[in-house]
Formats: structure tokens, C-alpha cells, sequence
């Protein structure tokens, strides 16, 4: 564990968190959130949790992301709130 | 209506700051977590079950019950988005909308996926199988080769992958890992062992003694458990991009 890489990691989750909330568009929501989603994963990778590290890359980076933007696709890229 | 979002959110947010100061560090050999059974699976895993990897040993057998209803989530997942999802196609015809076109024709994309997913359902097969000495095991490679076929309906037609997993074939195959998973366990029961114990493979194939069998019995719980993952994840891109109707998407 690198002191140095759990902060940058941790810093663009915060980032990244607050971004996909902020955005208005939803097709950019869930790409930010598939970021996050990977920073996770390094996180993990980093702590030593490997087995979660892949699992948070194949299910949140990887295939639900896709499911995200499946539904946006189908719905409306555009939020109100 | 905001400003109160917000302050909730601030509160717990420092509650939870202030709750964190309670727990065990980082790796903290004394903490809760790491006296009660951990030493033992750290220390007798491998001549229990046979699995270098503990995270394996102890998901796949000595937390099987858990894993096996983690499986069911995702068949009641993958169930509940196609049951709400799907519509016949006489109402399509009513409603008469057209679905977002995207170029398909990209011969780039085309081409370069269809070399990449062998590669793909390869490496999630390893995963699966390997699962014993690395990380993995059924649920990531399931996802993975769920994710070859969603690379597959995105990069080509979804009626690609629709006429290699029709709907109902699919249906069949959600069903058989958890079927394959609980059968394993049961069949425990008909030898006067706990559910789950998979040691009693050994008196059904008398080649393996019964910690290989354990091991074996987790290699088949892992198998059923990609099968219902895959298909779940195929069922559920196919279910949301051709937004219910089975014949044209994303």
C-alpha cells in the first residue's frame, strides 16, 4: 500500500462523484460513472483485494456501464434535476 | 428542498468521519475480523480444500450458501428486467417507433471485435477454470463472457446474438446454473452430509479422495454460477437495448 497513490485514487473518486452528479447530460453521468467504477477497482487492486479489484472491472467498469448507456439510449439523455 | 439534501448528506458524511476513528487500521492483524475464523481458513484451506486461493476456498465452499443466493440475485435480476421489459410485437407495430439508428457498417469496428471476442470467451473460460489459483471464478468470467456477446450485439446486430441465444434458450440457461448449483448441494443431503459438503463426490467418483473432491465440487458450483451470469447479462443487455421487443437495438 503507497500512501501517495491511495490519495490521487481517493481524490479522483471524490472527483469523479461529484462530477457524475453534476452533469446534465445523462450519457456523460454514466461514462464519469464507469470512471468511478474503475478507480474503485484500482483501489482495490491497490489494497490487495485483487478478486473484488476484478470483479468491480469486469461487472461496474465493464458491462454495467453498458447497461447505462443501453437505458439512456432508450430513454432521454437529458435530466431535469 | 436541495438545502436540506445537503445537509443530511453533510451530517452523515461526518458522522461517518467520526465513526471511522473506532475502526481497526488497515490490515490490523488484532482486529475483530482477523481472530475469529480467518486464521483458520489462512492455515487449513489448502489441506481442506485443495484451492490455493483462499478468497476461492472460502467463497465457493466454506460461504457456499451465500454465494449460491447471490446467484439467485442475479437470476432475479436478469428475470425481473426481461419480465418488465418485454412486449410482444403486436404492440410494436402499434406504437410504429423507430429505434436510434447507429451506423453498424463501421468495417473497423467490425472486424476488429470479431478478432477480439475468441480472445475474450478464451480468457473468461480461463477465468472460470482458474478461479481455483488466481482471482476469479464464476462470476467474473460469466461476466466476461456475457460482455464477448454484448461486444458482439454492439459491434454487429443484435439479432447476431439473438439467433446464437434465442430468448428462450437463454431462459433455459439463467435456470440451469442455479439448477446445476443447488443439485450439487442436495445430492450432499442423499449421502448424510450437510448441504453443500461437496466430499460426498468422492463416493461417486471413487478415484478422488474427498479433499479433491471438494475441489472438484467447487470447479462445478463455479460453472453453474457462470452459466446463470451470462445469461443474465445477455439477457439483460438484449431485454434493454431492443427496449423489450427482441428484434432490433443498439
Amino acid at each position: 500500500m503507497i500512501w501517495q497513490f491511495d490519495i490521487i485514487i481517493l481524490l479522483l473518486v471524490v472527483i469523479t462523484a461529484i462530477a457524475a452528479l453534476h452533469v446534465k447530460n445523462l450519457l456523460c453521468a454514466s461514462i464519469i460513472f464507469g470512471v468511478f467504477s474503475f478507480l474503485m477497482c484500482l483501489l482495490w487492486a491497490e489494497m490487495g483485494a485483487v478478486d473484488v479489484g476484478f470483479t468491480e472491472a469486469a461487472v461496474g467498469a465493464g458491462v454495467s456501464t453498458v447497461f447505462f448507456i443501453a437505458a439512456v439510449f432508450s430513454t432521454t439523455q437529458r435530466t431535469k434535476d | 428542498m436541495k438545502i436540506i439534501g445537503f445537509i443530511v448528506v453533510i451530517s452523515t458524511g461526518l458522522l461517518l468521519l467520526y465513526a471511522e476513528s473506532d475502526f481497526p487500521d488497515w490490515a490490523d492483524p488484532s482486529s475483530p475480523a482477523s481472530v475469529h475464523v480467518s486464521p483458520h481458513y489462512i492455515t487449513e484451506s489448502v489441506e481442506e480444500t485443495s484451492v490455493p486461493n483462499i478468497v476461492t476456498a472460502v467463497l465457493a465452499d466454506y460461504r457456499s450458501y451465500d454465494t449460491m443466493f447471490e446467484t439467485v440475485v442475479v437470476f432475479a435480476a436478469g428475470i425481473a428486467v426481461y419480465s418488465l421489459l418485454r412486449r410482444s410485437r403486436k404492440r410494436q407495430n402499434q406504437q410504429e417507433e423507430q429505434p436510434v439508428e447507429l451506423p453498424h457498417q463501421a468495417l473497423i469496428v467490425k472486424t476488429v471485435c470479431r478478432l477480439m471476442i475468441p480472445f475474450m470467451q478464451i480468457f473468461a473460460l480461463y477465468v472460470i477454470a482458474h478461479g481455483h489459483h488466481s482471482p476469479g471464478g464464476g462470476f467474473q468470467g460469466g461476466v466476461i463472457l456475457g460482455a464477448s456477446f454484448i461486444l458482439l450485439a454492439i459491434s454487429h446486430d443484435i439479432q447476431v446474438v439473438i439467433r446464437r441465444f434465442k430468448e428462450k434458450t437463454n431462459l433455459i440457461f439463467i435456470a440451469i446454473g442455479i439448477l446445476l448449483y443447488s443439485t450439487v448441494g442436495v445430492a450432499a443431503l442423499l449421502f448424510k452430509l450437510n448441504f453443500l459438503d461437496y466430499s460426498y463426490l468422492s463416493f461417486v467418483i471413487p478415484v478422488l479422495d474427498s479433499v479433491t473432491a471438494r475441489s472438484i465440487g467447487i470447479l462445478v458450483v463455479e460453472i453453474g454460477v457462470a452459466v446463470t451470469v451470462m445469461s443474465a447479462m445477455i439477457l439483460i443487455y438484449t431485454s434493454l437495448s431492443s427496449r423489450g421487443t427482441y428484434e432490433s437495438g443498439l
